[in-house]
């Protein structure tokens, strides 16, 4: 699929080699040619990797999966930015037509204490994997389902948790955030089940166990920069941080001794 | 409340938007007195102000709760700062900060050292010279000592650095301290934020024109 225009750059790109998380990584620079400006981001890592593989070198370790979108994985912090210069899409949905020929394009591994590098661009987000089984659930019985009507949900609610739930728990936010924190991931998880009636069984319980992972997995703290939501690839809103402090305070206010 | 609640992060901030929203309150009480200079009237109207500020027994008790909101205020933004380097052991090589925030949103723990150093200068200035005069049971002319103060150009350098700090410390602080509290809503959030920035504006460009023309002699 051409865009009709397509051009071939030339790029340098320096990209961060780390062998594991025990041992310091390094910038490694790598002279490209002729990278067709329709490529994707994650295709001119291909291209790349190839080439070291036929002069027997160590291929570049990044994360990937669906690429269009989806899965969240490709967390590649580029020029300073997480999945690059463009707001609203997630490196795989970035094409190199974004960059101009003779260009230097950094690359850089999500950064946090919560996110180890596993080995060069792959970082452990399992973090946030332990912070949804700590409450991002509903209990629901078992049995035959119910008629959809059954539940009624206004739409306004309907449509902010659905808001909610496009998080693609890629840690965009994490990795932009000046203090590291993880609050809009949470916030997003926390409201799409705060808003819905499924969700009201677990709901105080939920944030504190969920905010009490977040704190122990190393996150930093919130100063409402509002980096995150401009960072993210989903348009998750600050909203939903200011929604789950709600939740936390009247829930701690509520609880004895949790 | 439950336990862990002071020890989260949520918590934590809390207390930082509680703490700054009480200085902010006290800030509309500060500039209001001050402002009685504007009078103009060889400092009457301002010294009965003083005077009233440094006898109330209501503001004497005041006084002591902003100390400790402000010692508060400080020692939890440390506290949450240093935590926040940690979260991030491994700089980027490469941070573009000004495509997604504001300079001063990512700055304010800098702006709020800045305000402690301009706080200690300030209290030095009129604070300690009140209570020496309050001990000593006389009177004290703080017109005079305003006068003496900002007769000197550097005094007034150093206040107008505090005074651009505040600004940029509230503009940020103002809106964030609601968010912080949970107060977000589609129908209000834009009115605190519009009332946050006319207040940081008004309020330092108050305290910012009580140097300047005491400095030029426009107010004697
Ligand atoms: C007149 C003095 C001050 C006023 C009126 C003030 C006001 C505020 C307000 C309203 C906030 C927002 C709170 C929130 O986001 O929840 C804030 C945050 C902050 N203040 Fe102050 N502050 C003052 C002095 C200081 C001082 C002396 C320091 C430093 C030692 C400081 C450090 C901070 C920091 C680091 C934050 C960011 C915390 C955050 O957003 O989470 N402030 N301040
Ligand atoms: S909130 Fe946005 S940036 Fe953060 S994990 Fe979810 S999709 Fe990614
Ligand atoms: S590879 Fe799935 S979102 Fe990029």
């Amino acid at each position: 699929m051409g865009s009709g225009n397509e051009q071939f750059l030339n790029l340098t790109l320096k990209v961060w080699r780390q062998k594991n998380s025990k041992t310091a990584g390094t910038f490694e620079t790598h002279q490209l040619t002729g990278i067709s400006t329709d490529m994707s981001f994650l295709e001119m890592f291909d291209v790349l990797n190839e080439k070291l593989i036929h002069e027997g070198k160590d291929p570049i370790a990044f994360d990937h999966d669906c690429r269009e979108g989806i899965c969240g994985m490709c967390s590649m912090f580029i020029n300073g930015r997480p999945h690059g210069p463009k707001q609203g899409i997630t490196t795989c949905q970035l094409h190199m037509r974004s960059f101009k020929n003779g260009d230097t394009i950094i690359v850089e591994p999500w950064r946090s204490a919560a996110f180890p590098v596993i080995k060069d661009l792959s970082v452990d987000r399992t973090a946030f994997d332990r912070i949804i089984s700590s409450g991002g659930y509903v209990s629901v019985n078992t049995g035959n389902a119910q008629d959809a009507n059954n539940i009624l949900i206004p739409k306004s609610a309907a449509d902010e948790a659905f808001a909610a739930a496009a998080c693609i728990g890629c840690g965009a936010c994490v990795a932009t955030c000046k203090n590291g924190s993880a609050m809009l991931f949470v916030s997003a998880k926390v409201s799409q089940l705060a808003l819905l009636p499924q969700g009201q069984a677990e709901r105080k319980e939920r944030v504190l166990n969920m905010i009490a992972q977040m704190d122990a997995e190393g996150f930093g703290n919130c100063t409402n920069t509002g980096a995150c939501e401009a960072e993210c690839p989903k348009g998750i809103s600050i909203e939903n941080i200011a929604r789950m402090n709600r939740e936390f305070i009247g829930a701690s206010l509520t609880t004895p001794n949790k | 409340m439950s336990k862990g609640f002071f020890k989260s992060s949520i918590g934590k901030k809390v207390i930082m938007g509680l703490t700054g929203l009480f200085l902010v309150s006290f800030l509309v009480v500060h500039v209001g007195i001050n402002s009685l200079i504007y009078a103009n009237d060889n400092g009457e109207t301002f010294n009965a102000g003083a005077h009233f500020m440094a006898h109330n027994p209501l503001i004497r008790v005041m006084e002591i709760v902003l100390f400790a909101g402000l010692i508060l205020h400080a020692v939890q933004a440390i506290i949450l700062t240093m935590e926040n380097k940690k979260a991030r052991p491994v700089a980027y090589a490469m941070t573009n900060g000004a495509a997604n925030s504001s300079w001063y949103s990512r700055s304010m723990a800098l702006l709020g050292i800045l305000l402690l150093m301009f706080l200690v200068v300030h209290l030095g200035n009129f604070w300690v010279p009140t209570k020496q005069a309050l001990m000593a049971n006389e009177e004290h002319n703080t017109f005079e000592n305003l006068k003496v103060v900002f007769s000197q150009w550097y005094f007034v350098v150093i206040y107008l650095i505090g005074v651009f700090a505040l600004c940029y410390h509230l503009l940020h602080g103002f809106q964030s301290a609601f968010q912080s509290l949970g107060l977000n809503h589609k129908k209000y959030t834009p009115t605190i934020k519009k009332i946050g920035i006319w207040f940081s504006i008004i309020v330092c460009l108050l305290f910012a024109s009580m140097p300047v023309t005491m400095f030029l002699g426009i107010i004697k």
